[in-house]
């Protein structure tokens, strides 16, 4: 899942200056489930804003609303009259949910709420770790299902750095294990520790992250 | 300073190399005279590539600066702060300017150092960064390119012997030794016990590899206990840390420089490893008088 955080309330406020009518649009998906963006936290955003509007002695309509899927051009369609009553969408989605609305809206101005952070998982109440770097490679046979792209601090893909804690902790975390560690620890269960010695080719960046290259056409 | 390092590597019995850490700004002076004073008295200088992510001038400006007045510079290069077509722009350069030896790190974490907002590059690995020294030495660049002119690096990495556990590392060592290393400078070394466990294992892997240990004076307590919250790779026994805590606040550095010493002359007594690196970073005028101590001034 996507995991987001929601920005500083001064940061969102700031946004909004000058502006009476606003639509807060949550999503019912990722956002949701990591307590950033769904109906929730829809609510709770709205209400600060309203408060700080009449402490200010300002005027302030807000209408919320959450859509299933801010990702989905028909789902954000929904939101067609409301958006035509309001100057500005606050979008409470990730990234790919505030230009959704964005490209569907173009004529009205669509302000992100949030932050999105990364691919990852709950790891108990209130903990997201990241998972996935979405690198478009996936190595995750070779590493024992844990995947160095994303859980060691420097990506790297052929062994611990010389950094590594006591402990087998991350140089730059103390509380993180040290993705190497826990990839030998694993593949040493599975009796697989020969992959440890493979030597793994530099990165073919052509495959991956470069900005607006990634398109996916499936027929 | 006579001949190359890897010649020396060769034929010399106890080899040492000592660190020199760039400045901060554009006054070489301070550098120049850190380079006159050592580079006679041993076999190689290295130089840190923004060692702890820290924003200096460069390895290869200073390397270039040790070539000029007569020494034998180790150029470092981490894969932080360069892609792979900077690392190989910066090689090719630096071996056409005489600089012979690269060490090949992957370097510390952005996270430690003064521009912790940049965007960290790690392009490559260290074990790649080694494959891609012997490619340009075999007069291809990475994407398969003839070179005009090849190098003729003599290629070096370093170890963490100190490393818990210390078996994934040992993996990564034997990566390392496989894409061909002719020279390690280890991170420090303080338990001379835990660091022979390490060379045997070492010389399981690779007998004919030089490993020289790193040796890092540390001038009290404090700085003991912040290395090890804070340096990563370094580890810092608690009987040293009590040793130095005994030490009277303006005898730290003689203290440091008392057990550098203890630990080198049992490395070399015991012929524990190939060598010795020394690292006192910020104290590099200071070197001699280990060197002097150990019984290390050959020349």
């Amino acid at each position: 899942m996507i995991v987001a955080e929601r920005k500083p309330f001064e940061e969102i406020s700031k946004m909004l200056t000058g502006y009476k009518k606003v639509l807060v649009v949550g999503c019912g998906a990722c956002v949701t489930i990591c307590w950033a963006g769904g109906e929730k936290e829809v609510g709770i955003l709205s209400s600060q804003l309203r408060l700080a509007a009449s402490r200010e002695e300002k005027e302030l309509s807000i209408i919320e609303s959450t859509v299933e899927r801010q990702c989905e051009t028909e789902m954000v369609e929904e939101l067609k009259d409301k958006a035509q009553e309001v100057e500005v969408i606050l979008s409470m989605g990730c990234g790919v949910g505030v230009q959704t609305i964005a490209d569907v809206f173009e004529e009205k101005l669509v302000f992100p709420a949030l932050n999105t952070t990364f691919i990852g998982m709950p790891q108990g109440e209130g903990v997201w770790t990241e998972r996935c770097a979405a690198c478009g490679d996936c190595l995750l046979y070779w590493t024992g299902g844990i995947c160095p792209a994303a859980r060691c601090a420097k990506g790297l893909l052929n062994g611990p750095c010389g950094g590594t804690r006591r402990g087998g902790k991350c140089e730059i975390d103390l509380e993180k294990d040290c993705a190497w560690v826990i990839i030998y620890q694993r593949l040493e269960k599975q009796e697989r520790l020969d992959l440890m010695e493979r030597y793994y080719e530099p990165r073919n960046y052509r495959a991956v992250k470069r900005p607006g290259k990634i398109e996916i056409i499936r027929k | 300073m006579s001949g190359l390092f890897r010649k020396t590597l060769e034929t010399k019995d106890f080899i040492v190399t000592a660190e020199i850490a760039p400045l901060k700004g554009t006054n070489t002076q301070k550098v120049i005279e850190h380079i006159e004073l050592l580079k006679d008295k041993v076999d190689a200088l290295n130089v840190t590539d923004n060692q702890s992510s820290v924003m200096r001038y460069p390895s290869i400006g200073v390397c270039l600066l040790i070539k000029e007045q007569g020494g034998e510079p180790v150029l470092q290069v981490t894969c932080r702060d360069r892609n792979r077509l900077a690392i190989q722009a910066d090689l090719l350069f630096a071996f056409s300017r005489g600089i012979n030896n690269v060490l090949c790190l992957t370097g510390d974490s952005i996270d430690a150092g003064d521009h912790d907002e940049a965007k960290p590059v790690f392009d490559l690995d260290s074990v790649q960064l080694i494959h891609l020294v012997h490619t340009l030495n075999s007069g291809k660049d990475m994407a398969g390119n003839e070179l005009d002119g090849k190098t003729d690096f003599c290629v070096g990495t370093s170890a963490t012997p100190s490393a818990d556990p210390i078996e994934p590392q040992l993996l990564k060592f034997k990566k390392k030794l496989k894409e061909g290393i002719s020279f390690v400078q280890t991170q420090a070394v303080y338990d001379l016990d835990e660091f022979k466990r390490f060379m045997e294992q070492a010389r399981r892997i690779n007998g004919n590899t030089k490993i020289l240990a790193g040796i890092v004076p540390v001038v009290s307590a404090r700085v003991a206990e912040f290395m090890n919250e804070n340096v990563p790779g370094i580890f810092v026994p608690p009987e040293i840390i009590d040793e130095l805590k005994k030490t009277p606040k303006k005898e730290g550095a003689k203290k440091g420089i008392e057990i550098a010493v203890r630990l080198i002359r049992q490395i070399k007594e015991e012929r524990l490893c190939d060598g010795v690196h020394i690292m006192f970073i910020g104290r590099e005028e200071r070197v001699p008088e280990i060197l002097e101590a150990a019984r290390l001034m050959s020349k």
